[in-house]
């Protein structure tokens, strides 16, 4: 006899979900019209053709925070068991957690000082009454 | 119970379960758009059936009958599966909230979860990881600037919200001594909710949960005054759909996350010491868990107009340097918390 | 065959088949896709296993984590115009070697370990048993994976800022 555990019934009901995402997108492509155009195919750019490859550079501050996450994601994960247990140990179990968040807290303070946690800030230049007055001159001197 | 009955039996629940989640998805948009409407002065949807009750179904029906529009420069099949990925993640995590407590029904013991797994909260945590990949290939498939920006944006933000997200979890564990959900509410019995507790962490956590969602003021990947849709700007008919209903799904869920977590599940103060009966003590529970749900709902939509979106510097601003290090700051209190009170 | 041997041979398949398409894929995109696959088919063998924490930080640290490391990564290098690579084979003999060598090494460890196998059912949950081993006897390494994941995070970030300058 097999027991179904509350794993399996996870399993079942993932199967579940794709076997009705599957049947909705038969569904849909049953009933939808299909009547594809130059114009509509083009990626859309405000109205314009696309210029270049869609596929554009970024910035590298995107994959040091990528960076950053990985490591403080697999401390989150060691820290779920200690959580766990931590009623049983009392302050023997405070002192060993406190320890592994102080680390955790310095590599912290270390990417906050250098600057890694920083993204780049819009700085507007308000304008300012003498500047306009200053370039409509420089413009009617032009003239 | 043989196995066959047994996997009948779940299945029946998880389709009960699936059509009441379509349901208040649904309604869910519905409700949005009301609420909208109220706050900006209008009348919102109020055509399809008595008083537009009937426009969520109109709203599915009029996508799933509309032409499907690929871009040549797309990659097809990342293009089609990235919708579905949303959606699933979005839907599979349904399998761990526990609605209510077990309820006696035609002589079965129901729990009412899909499935009372011993590491639910870390099965939701790793779906939330998921989630991810939906938008990163939607926005890197579509071939469009906008949605590679989109996508990007959206990827980096929710694996930012992600970390302070777990660390206010482990504060809650420490309290509770479970991964199980149902364990975890059964913690918070009588008024020691998590959001009395340990408040700091439920801030942490509502507005990592803000973030996850890509809830307004966090809806970056899809700021509309500068990358028209984001990461769906391609999509159109069904797999438009698909991402719309993924995000309410996913914005029901943290509320019902929340809800569990902080604000005590199905717990309502004190109910067991009044003496009712135990069908309508459950009934009565389950009343209280939608209305703490419907709760959370409305403060998600209320925030939305209450709060411009923040500039993308501030965004991550806020997840690393005020969110991460005050749940940090959270754990330590809990912990001194029990060595405290010996909770 | 039992129902739970077909359940495993459909992880098994889909780990290995997956993998292939790894190895195999001319886009890189694809390849991480398909590598997405083979981090849930190792997730559900160790489900399998009884491993239920091992089979969650699996999918949280190598599908969430990783893997977006990776496709970031894939996704901010400049130099590829197209995502399309070319994989030729170079050096197949020694390739093959190596291979064989370690695939040898593998299956023997495999065959002659005495497998210790435990007389006690599988507990219903690994995880408050993971915390107390961690606590109590290897305290010692918790610490040091602090350290370790504190020298990583310094190393990284200080790689990724001089490629910035």
């Amino acid at each position: 006899m097999v027991m179904l555990t509350e794993f399996g019934k996870i399993l079942i009901f993932i199967i579940l979900a794709i076997v009705f995402v599957v049947i909705t997108l038969f569904l849909n492509k049953l009933i939808r019209p299909n009547r594809p155009t130059y114009e509509k195919k083009k990626v859309y750019e405000c109205g314009e053709n696309p210029e270049g490859s869609p596929w554009v550079k970024f910035n590298i501050r995107f994959y040091v925070v990528a960076l950053i996450f990985l490591i403080f994601d697999v401390e989150v994960v060691l820290l779920f068991p200690w959580a766990l247990t931590y009623k049983e140990f009392g302050v023997y179990g405070f002192v060993v957690g406190i320890i592994f968040l102080l680390i955790l807290a310095l590599g912290m303070a270390y990417e906050w000082r250098k600057g890694d946690l920083e993204w780049a800030r819009p700085e507007p230049k308000p304008p300012i009454l003498d500047d306009l007055l200053n370039s409509n001159k420089s413009e009617e001197r032009k003239k | 119970m043989s196995l066959l009955e047994t996997v009948i039996f779940a299945v029946i629940k998880m389709l009960v379960i699936v059509v009441v989640m379509f349901l208040t998805v649904a309604y869910s948009v519905y409700f949005e758009r009301k609420i909208s409407a109220w706050a900006q002065n209008r009348m919102g949807p109020n055509r399809v059936g008595y008083r537009g009750l009937l426009q969520p179904f109109a709203d599915v029906f009029k996508l799933l009958v509309k032409e499907d529009i690929v871009p040549d420069a797309a990659h097809k099949p990342l293009h089609t599966l990235a919708p579905f990925i949303a959606l699933f993640v979005a839907f599979a995590t349904y399998a761990v909230v526990p609605f209510g407590p077990s309820i006696n029904l035609f002589g079965y013991d129901v729990k009412l979860v899909v499935a009372d797994v011993n590491i639910g909260i870390l099965y939701v945590l790793a779906l939330t990881s998921l989630g991810v990949y939906g938008i990163t290939f939607a926005g890197w498939s579509s071939g469009s600037k906008y949605s590679l920006m989109g996508g990007i944006r959206s990827s980096a933000q929710m694996i930012s919200y992600e970390v302070s997200m777990g660390f206010s979890i482990a504060g809650v564990l420490l309290l509770s001594e479970s991964l199980r959900p149902i364990e975890i509410v059964n913690a918070q019995y009588g008024w020691m909710w998590n959001a009395v507790l340990q408040p700091i962490g439920f801030i942490t956590f509502v507005v990592s949960a803000f973030a996850e969602t890509n809830r307004l003021p966090f809806d970056l990947p899809e700021a509309e005054p500068e990358l028209v849709g984001g990461y769906h700007t391609e999509y159109s008919s069904f797999k438009f759909a698909a991402f719309f209903l993924a995000e309410y799904a996913n914005m029901i869920i943290a509320s019902c996350l929340i809800v569990t977590l902080y604000l005590g599940g199905w717990q309502i103060p004190y109910i067991d010491k009044l003496g009712l009966g135990e069908t309508l003590t459950v009934i009565l529970q389950v009343g209280a868990f939608i209305f703490k749900v419907v709760f959370m709902l409305f403060f998600f939509i209320w925030v939305r107009w209450s709060i411009p979106r923040f500039r993308y510097d501030q965004l991550m601003n806020i997840g690393w340097k005020v969110m991460f290090p005050l749940s940090l700051v959270n754990i330590l209190w809990v912990a001194v918390l029990i060595m405290i009170f010996n909770l | 065959m039992e129902f739970y041997d077909i359940i495993f041979y459909l992880f098994a398949l889909i780990t290995i088949g997956s993998a292939f398409v790894v190895v195999t894929s001319r886009n890189i995109v694809y390849a991480a896709f398909s590598l997405l696959f083979t981090f849930f088919g190792v997730a559900g063998i160790y489900v399998l296993l009884g491993a239920d924490f091992l089979a969650i930080v699996q999918i949280m640290v190598y599908v969430g984590g990783i893997l977006i490391l990776l496709l970031f990564g894939v996704m901010l290098t400049n130099k590829i115009t197209s995502v399309e690579i070319r994989t030729g084979t170079v050096h197949l003999l020694p390739a093959a070697i190596g291979i064989g060598i370690l695939f040898g090494a593998i299956i023997s460890v495999m065959l002659w370990t005495n497998w210790n196998i435990s007389p006690e059912p599988i507990p219903p949950s690994t995880t408050a048993n993971i915390g107390r081993e961690l606590i109590t006897n290897y305290v010692l390494i918790f610490e040091l994976l602090g350290m370790l994941l504190l020298i990583a995070l310094i190393g990284a970030a200080s790689i990724a800022r001089r490629d910035k300058e």
